[in-house]
C-alpha cells in the first residue's frame, strides 16, 4: 500500500451563522467570523489517496486523472467563490473548515475510481488544519 | 462525523540537556553541543491535534477560542521565554523534546474537556520533529 498526496490550493470567502441562534448567541459562539458581509481566506488542500503500486505503470493513481477530478469536482466549485451562497452544502450547513473537508471528501470520494481516497485535509490558514478520514 | 483538527502555535525557550546519572564525558558523548553548561534555545512550534464528531449547530470539533485560551494559558504561559531546565517537569527529567513533547501531552490530556486529544506534535527546528499520542 502506498499513499499519494496532491495539493491544490483555492481561495473563498464565508462567514459563520446558525438561524437557529439568538444574534447574540451567534455573535458569543462565532465570533469575528459571523460577519454577515463574509471574510475570505486562501485555503491548501491535500488529498491522499491510497492503493498498491500498479506492476505496468508504476503509479498508485494516474496523477493527472486526479489532478482533473480535484478541478472538476472542488476548485471549479469554491475557487474564488462566497461558500455560503454559492456553494449547496453550505446553504444549510455552516462553511467551517470541518465541514468544508467534509464536502470535499464527498464530492471527491464517489469520483476516485482507480484509487481509495484515504484523507482530506484542508488548511484554512497555516495554522489551522482539519483532516478527514470518511469516519462517521 | 468525525474529523481531526490541528492547531499550530509557536513559543521560544531555552534548554540545556544534561543528565546527572552520567559522568562528564557521557554527557558530552551523548548530547555533544546540546550539553553546553549555559544552555541554548529553540523556536519551537507545537501542532494539537484534537478529534470529535462535528457539532450540527456550530459545524466544529470545539471552539476554537477554547482550545486557544487552554493553550495560552497552560501551554504557551508555561514554556514561552522560559529555561526549561528549572520547571518542576523537568527537575528529574532532561528537558529533551521528547520529554517536552509529553508533558505536554499530559497538559493538554488532564485539563482539555472540549474535544479528545489525538496527538502533539513538537518541531524543535525546521529539521526535528516529534509525536506523542499518549502510547
Amino acid at each position: 500500500m502506498v499513499y499519494l498526496t496532491r495539493k491544490a490550493e483555492f481561495s473563498a470567502s464565508h462567514y459563520y451563522h446558525n438561524p437557529a441562534f439568538t444574534p447574540e448567541e451567534n455573535a458569543r459562539i462565532f465570533g469575528k467570523c459571523n460577519n454577515p458581509n463574509g471574510h475570505g481566506h486562501n485555503y491548501t488542500l491535500e488529498v491522499t489517496v491510497k492503493g498498491a503500486v500498479d506492476p505496468k505503470s508504476g503509479f498508485v493513481v494516474d496523477l493527472k486523472q486526479l489532478k482533473d477530478v480535484m478541478s472538476r469536482e472542488v476548485l471549479d466549485a469554491l475557487d474564488h467563490r462566497f461558500l455560503n451562497k454559492e456553494v449547496p452544502e453550505f446553504f444549510t450547513k455552516i462553511p467551517t473548515t470541518e465541514n468544508l473537508a467534509i464536502a470535499i471528501w464527498q464530492r471527491l470520494a464517489p469520483k476516485l475510481n482507480a484509487a481509495q481516497l484515504h484523507r482530506v485535509r484542508v488548511y484554512e490558514t497555516p495554522d489551522l488544519f482539519v483532516d478527514f478520514y470518511g469516519e462517521a | 462525523m468525525k474529523a481531526h483538527l490541528t492547531r499550530r502555535y509557536m513559543f521560544s525557550a531555552s534548554h540545556r540537556l544534561h543528565s546527572d546519572e552520567m559522568s562528564v564525558e557521557e554527557n558530552r558523548a551523548t548530547y555533544g553541543k546540546c550539553n553546553n553548561p549555559y544552555g541554548h534555545g529553540h523556536n519551537y512550534t507545537i501542532e494539537v491535534t484534537v478529534s470529535g464528531p462535528v457539532d450540527d449547530q456550530t459545524g466544529m470539533v470545539c471552539n476554537l477560542v477554547d482550545l486557544d485560551g487552554f493553550v495560552h494559558s497552560q501551554i504557551l504561559e508555561r514554556y514561552d521565554h522560559q529555561n526549561l531546565n528549572v520547571l518542576p517537569e523537568f527537575a528529574r527529567q532532561v528537558p529533551t523534546t521528547e520529554n517536552l513533547c509529553v508533558a505536554i501531552y499530559e497538559i493538554v490530556k488532564r485539563g482539555f474537556r472540549k474535544a479528545h486529544l489525538e496527538k502533539i506534535r513538537i518541531e524543535e527546528t525546521m529539521m526535528n520533529s516529534f509525536e506523542y499520542s499518549g502510547e
